[in-house]
C-alpha cells in the first residue's frame, strides 16, 4: 500500500515537474544562439533548418512564421536599456543607427503578436520614410501622445514589444561583436 | 529518509523525460499553426495575397505591416511546382516553410540577380528522378527541394512607404505557383 501511494506521489510530482517546465520555457522563452545588443534580442537561427526545438514549439504555439535567414533578421525588444519593461503609459525615445542593411522596419505589437491600436493607424516606420539628422542617426518618439517628428503611438498600451527587422542584411548568424551591429538605444523619458 | 530522496529523484527523471516530450511533441499537436491558420484561407498550390494585419484582426501574430503578403499552400506529393513572382520596385523575398513553419529556404530579389525570381520546387526523390540532360539544361533554373511534401511558400513584397502598398500588392498579384500535370 505505501509502495502504491509513494509511486503515484512520484508520477504526479514527475507530471507537475514536466509540464510546468515545459510551460515556462515556452512563455519566457529559452535564450539558444541569442544575439543581443543592448535592448534588441535576435535569434537568426529561428529562420533556418537549424532551429531549436523550443523555438519550434513556441513558434508551433503562437502561429508565425519566422523571418527566413536569406531574407533578414528580427530583433525584438520588451525592455529599455535599463531593464524596465515597454509600458504605452510611457515616452521612449529611440535613438541611434542600425546595422548594414537594405532596408529595416520598426513596428509596435502587444506582447501576442497583435499590432498595437492607435488613432492614426501608424504602427511602425521603415527606413524609407524615416526622418533622420544630417548625419544620417535617427530619432523615433514612441508615445502615448503626440510628439513632432518620427512619432510611433503606443496607444496606452499597458504592454509592448518593438520588433526591428533588418532585410538584405550581412548580420546574422556569424555576428559575434556588437560593434559590428549598432543598434538604437532605448530610453525612457518619463511616463504620464 | 533514503527511500524518500531516491523516490524525489525519480520523479525529477521522470518530469525530465515528460519535458522533453512534451515539447518534442507540441509542434505536431499545435491545431493554431501557421499551416492550419492558411489551411482554412488558402487552396492547395495557388498564390492567394493576404489580409494586410491590422490592430483587430491579423492572419497570423507578429506580421510586418509594411509588407504585401501572398502565400502558396503547396502539396508537391503528384509533382514539382514551379514558382515565378515578378520583383518589385523595392524589396521582394521568398521564404519557404515546412509544414512545421520552418523556414528551410530564403531568396531575395537581389540573390536571385534577375527582373524575377524563378524557382522549381520538388522533392529529394522528384529532383533524383529527373532525367540528367534536363538537370544540365535547368542549370540556370533554381531548384530548391522541399524537405516535406506539403508546405509554405510566403511571397513578400516592401511597400516603402504606406502610399506604396498598392505598387507592392500589383506586383504580388503577378506571382504563379503551379503543379505541372505528370
Amino acid at each position: 500500500m505505501r509502495l502504491f501511494f509513494a509511486s503515484l506521489l512520484t508520477f504526479v510530482l514527475a507530471a507537475a515537474i514536466g509540464l510546468g517546465a515545459t510551460w515556462l520555457t515556452l512563455t519566457r522563452g529559452v535564450a539558444f544562439g541569442a544575439l543581443t545588443i543592448g535592448a534588441w534580442t535576435a535569434r537568426p537561427k529561428n529562420g533556418s533548418v537549424d532551429i531549436d526545438p523550443y523555438a519550434r514549439a513556441i513558434i508551433a504555439r503562437s502561429g508565425e512564421l519566422p523571418t527566413g535567414t536569406g531574407d533578414g533578421v528580427a530583433f525584438t525588444a520588451t525592455t529599455d536599456d535599463s531593464g524596465e519593461p515597454l509600458d504605452g503609459r510611457c515616452s521612449f525615445v529611440v535613438t541611434g543607427m542600425t546595422p548594414v542593411a537594405r532596408y529595416w522596419t520598426v513596428t509596435l505589437y502587444d506582447p501576442q503578436g497583435r499590432l498595437v491600436a492607435n488613432t492614426i493607424d501608424r504602427h511602425g516606420f521603415t527606413s524609407a520614410e524615416i526622418v533622420r539628422a544630417i548625419d544620417g542617426r535617427f530619432t523615433i518618439n514612441v508615445a502615448p501622445r503626440a510628439r513632432p517628428g518620427n512619432w510611433l503611438p503606443t496607444g496606452g498600451v499597458e504592454r509592448f514589444v518593438m520588433v526591428w527587422r533588418l532585410y538584405d542584411t550581412p548580420i546574422g548568424v556569424a555576428m559575434r561583436t556588437t560593434r559590428e551591429g549598432p543598434m538604437p538605444a532605448v530610453e525612457r523619458k518619463g511616463c504620464s | 529518509m533514503i527511500r524518500a530522496a531516491l523516490w524525489l529523484l525519480g520523479a525529477l527523471l521522470l518530469g525530465g523525460i515528460v519535458h522533453l516530450g512534451t515539447v518534442l511533441m507540441l509542434p505536431r499537436a499545435a491545431a493554431q499553426d501557421a499551416y492550419s491558420r492558411l489551411a482554412a484561407l488558402t487552396p492547395v498550390n495557388k498564390m492567394v495575397a493576404l489580409a494586410a494585419p491590422t490592430a483587430q484582426d491579423a492572419i497570423m501574430p507578429f506580421m510586418d505591416p509594411a509588407f504585401a503578403v501572398a502565400v502558396c499552400r503547396y502539396d508537391i506529393a503528384n509533382g514539382p511546382l514551379k514558382f515565378a513572382a515578378p520583383v518589385s520596385q523595392a524589396y521582394t523575398s521568398v521564404t519557404f516553410y515546412t509544414r512545421k513553419s520552418i523556414a528551410y529556404y530564403a531568396i531575395n530579389d537581389r540573390a536571385a540577380g534577375r527582373r524575377s525570381i524563378e524557382l522549381d520546387l520538388m522533392t529529394a526523390e522528384q529532383h533524383a528522378d529527373m532525367p540528367e540532360e534536363e538537370d544540365v539544361t535547368a542549370a540556370d533554373r533554381l531548384i530548391i527541394e522541399s524537405p516535406t511534401k506539403t508546405g509554405l511558400i510566403v511571397l513578400r513584397a516592401l511597400a516603402p512607404e504606406p502610399g506604396l502598398m498598392a505598387m507592392a500588392q500589383r506586383a504580388l498579384a503577378k506571382a504563379q505557383c503551379r503543379v505541372e500535370a505528370q
